[in-house]
This record gives C-alpha cells, sequence and structure tokens, in this order.
C-alpha cells in the first residue's frame, strides 16, 4: 500500500472513562492511504495514536463479522468498507459503535442480545435423521430450497440489527437476521420443529412487528433480504393461525 | 395473554389489516370517482341529498367504507401507541378499542344521515 502525506481527519466514539460518564467523540488524524478501509483506519488509531482505543476484528475479508460498526451514520462491515467510498462532503470520517446493542467500551458492542434472539427464534436446526441414515434428498431447484438458500449465506454481522427502526422502537423485537434464519428453516424440509419455531417468530417481538421499510435489506453486506425473509414468516404464520397449527 | 393467544392475535390482526387495506383501497377510488363524477357540474348540499336519500347502494357502500376504516386504522393505531407513545401493551389494545367503537359509531351515524330521509 502506497504512503502518502496525505491525512484524513476521523471522528471516533470514546467511551467515558467509567459506566456514568458520557461518552464522546474524540478527533484524529491519520495518514491517508490508497484502497484504506475504515478497519484499517481504526487499526491505525489504536496501534500508533492511542493504545486504549478498543474494537473489534478478526477475519479482515468480510467472513467473520465481527467488525461492524456505525460510520458516516452507517452501519457498515468497516474491513470490507473503502474510506474513499464513505467520506462525507467535507472529507470527514465518523465512526461510532453499532446502534442498538449495549456498548462494552468505545467501538466494541455487547452482542448477546442480538445472538440471544437467534436462539429464541430457534434459529437452530432439529431433524430426526442420524449419521447412520443415508442422505435427505432436496432437489436445489425446489421453492423452498430455493427461499431458503437465498438467506442462508448470513455471518451474524448485525448491521442489519443496527440499521433496524423497529429494534430502536421495540427492544424485544428479534430483528432482521433472527428471522432471516428462521425463514431459511422454515424452508428446510428436514427441520421438525416448524410449528414451534413460527410460534416463536410471531407475536408482539417476531415477524408482525416489522413495519417493511426495508434498512436491513438496503445494508445487508451479503445482499441477503430479511425483508423478503420477514414477509414470508408473516404469510406463513398468517395461514398457520387460520388453520389453528399456531 | 399468554404468549401462543399473543402470537395468534397478532397474526389475526396482521391479516384483518392487508384485507381492509384491500377493501380500503376499492373504496377510495370508488369515492374519489364518484365525487368527481358527482360534482361534474357543481353541486349543491340538496343535490347531494336527493342522490343519497333512500339509495341503499349508496348506503351499502358507505357502510362497507366506514366498517374497512374501523378494522384497519385502530391495529395501526396500536403500533404507533406503542412504538412512538411507548404505551403500555394493554393500554394501547383499549385505547385501538375505543378508536374502533367511534369510528364505526360516528361513521355509520354519518352514512344513515345523508341515506335516511329525516338525517
Amino acid at each position: 500500500m502506497a504512503q502518502s502525506t496525505r491525512s484524513l481527519e476521523v471522528r471516533i466514539w470514546r467511551s467515558g472513562s467509567d459506566a456514568a460518564a458520557a461518552g464522546h467523540f474524540a478527533n484524529y488524524t491519520v495518514p491517508r492511504q490508497d484502497s484504506q478501509t475504515v478497519l484499517d483506519v481504526v487499526t491505525h488509531v489504536q496501534r500508533v495514536l492511542d493504545p486504549t482505543l478498543s474494537y473489534r476484528y478478526a477475519c479482515r475479508v468480510g467472513m467473520c463479522g465481527s467488525c461492524a460498526m456505525s460510520v458516516n451514520g452507517q452501519a457498515r462491515w468497516t474491513c470490507r468498507t473503502h474510506v474513499a467510498k464513505v467520506l462525507g462532503a467535507d472529507g470527514t470520517l465518523e465512526i461510532a459503535p453499532l446502534a442498538n446493542l449495549p456498548v462494552v467500551k468505545d467501538l466494541a458492542t455487547d452482542m448477546s442480545a442480538f445472538f440471544d434472539k437467534w436462539a429464541q427464534a430457534k434459529g437452530r436446526f432439529k431433524g430426526t435423521q442420524t449419521r447412520h441414515d443415508d442422505f435427505a434428498r432436496v432437489s436445489p431447484q425446489s421453492p423452498q430450497r430455493q427461499a431458503a438458500d437465498a438467506g442462508i449465506e448470513c455471518i451474524g454481522c448485525a448491521v442489519c440489527y443496527g440499521s433496524c427502526d423497529v429494534v430502536q422502537w421495540r427492544p424485544e423485537f428479534l430483528g432482521p437476521a433472527a428471522l432471516n434464519r428462521a425463514w431459511t428453516l422454515v424452508n428446510d424440509v428436514r427441520d421438525t420443529e416448524r410449528s414451534e419455531r413460527l410460534l416463536a417468530v410471531a407475536g408482539d417481538a417476531g415477524c408482525h412487528s416489522c413495519h417493511t421499510q426495508g434498512s436491513c435489506t438496503e445494508r445487508c453486506p451479503k445482499g441477503i433480504a430479511p425483508t423478503l425473509a420477514i414477509a414470508g414468516l408473516k404469510r406463513t404464520v398468517a395461514r398457520a393461525a387460520v388453520k389453528g397449527e399456531l | 395473554m399468554s404468549a401462543k393467544q399473543g402470537a395468534i392475535a397478532q397474526a389475526r390482526r396482521w391479516y384483518w389489516q392487508r384485507i381492509s387495506a384491500m377493501v380500503l383501497a376499492l373504496c377510495v377510488l370508488v369515492h374519489l370517482g364518484g365525487m368527481v363524477w358527482a360534482v361534474r357540474g357543481g353541486l349543491s348540499a340538496a343535490e347531494i341529498l336527493a342522490r343519497t336519500q333512500g339509495n341503499a347502494l349508496f348506503a351499502a357502500f358507505y357502510a362497507v367504507f366506514v366498517l374497512a376504516c374501523a378494522v384497519h386504522v385502530p391495529i395501526g393505531l396500536i403500533n404507533i401507541a406503542r412504538e412512538w407513545w411507548r404505551w403500555p401493551p394493554s393500554a394501547a389494545l383499549w385505547f385501538a378499542r375505543a378508536i374502533t367503537a367511534a369510528l364505526v359509531l360516528l361513521g355509520l351515524r354519518a352514512v344513515w344521515a345523508v341515506y335516511s330521509p329525516g338525517g
């Protein structure tokens, strides 16, 4: 990566000195480099300017889903976001922790609630076959498998969760990722917990609270459409309610 | 209310709001079209009443319109009360029931007023 004499003004959220103290944005000047990612900027600040800065990342290549932050007001993977793509009109960069999650410190959020909701939505596959049985044969062309495949690549980065207004309004809302996961399993013909799952994703905290604003779909770095998955859940739950299957 | 009952209630509200929205979409189109057609040569209150009084088709259409509103509006208001005004679930539900009653009573009374000869 070519070194440059150019620099970049960046504002980074810093927690207060203790839980009671309010946080604030701190200003840093970081060398501007070609093909620089937002994660590169945060890493430079932590390694060179202020080692007390806390943030989270692992793979740096968009596989692990741990580096999501709010960049100039939008939730993004910082490792796959080039600075050039997100610089404001005045050339500044503002980096904050992901919204809708409690902050552990600085840019690191506590993602417990996000993953607990996957469990609440019964996001775990449960089948009947064992390793001694033959493979289940599921046609990749079947509509159900295609619906499942459309949402299966989620890596749990919580960009959708941090972009969702309904999560902000209703903290108990399961959120786009958990509901998308539930939809992939509802469409998995091998799964045996369909009724329990439909019940888990209905109700006040579930799919019916979604207003179909589409921020999750707009922001998902994997190009998944949780809005579509949630609409599918609404239809499926309604049919089950009419038939008395809930 | 158990989680199961709550889930079923939410599912019902969802499809009733969708069904009422479809009815409303049709009603609004007919209503707007009817108004444009009715006022094409200027219109007075006496002319309106002359057409509506005793017109069962007119009364039935607007009664359906009122009932669709009474189903659709309160379901949306429950969400607004809970998410924006931060009302607890039971308060939002009773508020919505009161709005339903008011829309049915006032709406059907208005339909009756322009349908019945005595007003």
